[in-house]
C-alpha cells in the first residue's frame, strides 16, 4: 500500500487541501468534507466514494493509511467469471473493530462498501461487489483507531462495470 | 407491494447470524442501455439493521455493490422471537423498511 497521492490528484482533493489550510477561505464544501474519522460518524461518506484510486479513497474515508496485517482474512475467488457479482468476505481476529471497508483498485471509484461495526457485532462481513477488470481487492479493518489491510488479486473474465 | 428486503436472522446461542437480500438495480452510472444512452446511477447508499433501538450494523454502499445486493453479518445479544428492523435509502431518496423475527 502506498501513502503517496497519485500523479493526478482530483480537483476535489486539491480543494480539500486548500480549504483545510484556509488559504482561499472557501469555507465548507457542499458535503462538509472532513476526511478524518468520516467512517466513525453517521454521515454517508460521499467524498470517499468519489475518489478514483484506493489510496485517495482510504485517505478520504479514514484520514490515515493502513498497514497490511495477517489478522485480516480476506476471502475472494481466484477467478471471477462474472465481474458483476463477485462474492467477497472479510473476517478478523483483531479486537475493538469499529469498521470494515472494501476497495476495488481499478474500478472507476475504488471504494465499494464501508460497514460500521458497533460493539457487540462480530467483525466479519460477506457481500457481493462489482469489478470492472482483473485487479486487487483491498479490505480495510479499523480496530482500536488503527487501520489494517489485506489485499488479494481477483482475475475477472467479464467486467461488471461498463457497457 | 411486497417488500424489497428479504432477511433471515437465526439465533444460535448468543450469536445471531443475519443474511439479507435486497431487490435493487444498483445502477453504477457507467452502463449504457440498448439505445447507447447512459443509465443514470441508482444505488442504495445506506442500509441499516437495528435491534432494540440500537444500530447493530450499518452499511454505506457505493454503486460498485452488485445488483440485488446481499450481505451477511452476525451480532451478539439477541434472542429467538426478537425483532430486527432493516431499512435502506438510495441515492434518489427512495427507501424501504421491514421488520424480521429472529428465529
Amino acid at each position: 500500500m502506498t501513502t503517496t497521492t497519485g500523479p493526478h490528484p482530483t480537483r476535489r482533493l486539491i480543494l480539500q487541501g486548500a480549504a483545510s489550510v484556509a488559504l482561499l477561505g472557501l469555507g465548507n464544501l457542499p458535503f462538509g468534507a472532513t476526511p478524518a474519522r468520516a467512517a466513525a460518524n453517521d454521515k454517508y461518506p460521499e467524498a470517499a466514494f468519489r475518489q478514483k484510486s484506493e489510496a485517495d479513497a482510504i485517505k478520504a474515508l479514514y484520514g490515515k493509511t493502513a498497514e497490511p496485517s495477517d489478522k485480516v482474512k480476506l476471502d475472494a475467488p481466484e477467478i471471477a467469471e462474472n465481474g458483476g457479482v463477485v462474492p467477497i468476505s472479510v473476517a478478523t481476529t483483531l479486537d475493538k473493530v469499529t469498521s470494515i471497508s472494501f476497495f476495488v483498485a481499478e474500478n472507476p471509484n475504488a471504494l465499494a462498501a464501508s460497514y460500521k461495526i458497533p460493539e457487540g457485532t462480530i467483525p466479519s462481513v460477506a457481500n457481493r461487489l462489482k469489478m470492472a477488470k482483473t485487479t486487487n481487492v483491498i479490505a480495510i479493518v479499523e480496530a482500536d483507531g488503527k487501520l489494517y489491510s489485506a489485499t488479494k488479486e481477483v482475475k475477472v473474465t467479464v467486467g461488471g462495470c461498463g457497457g | 407491494m411486497a417488500s424489497t428486503i428479504r432477511v433471515r436472522a437465526t439465533a444460535n446461542g448468543d450469536i445471531t447470524e443475519v443474511q439479507a437480500l435486497i431487490q435493487h438495480p444498483m445502477d453504477s452510472g457507467f452502463v449504457k442501455d440498448s439505445k447507447g444512452e447512459l443509465i443514470p446511477a441508482h444505488f442504495i447508499q445506506e442500509l441499516k439493521f437495528e435491534y432494540n433501538g440500537k444500530d447493530v450494523f450499518v452499511a454505506d454502499w457505493g454503486p460498485a455493490v452488485s445488483k440485488d445486493p446481499y450481505v451477511k453479518f452476525s451480532f451478539k445479544g439477541a434472542k429467538k422471537g426478537d425483532d430486527l428492523k432493516i431499512s435502506w435509502t438510495d441515492n434518489k431518496g427512495a427507501s424501504d423498511t421491514t421488520t424480521a423475527k429472529i428465529s
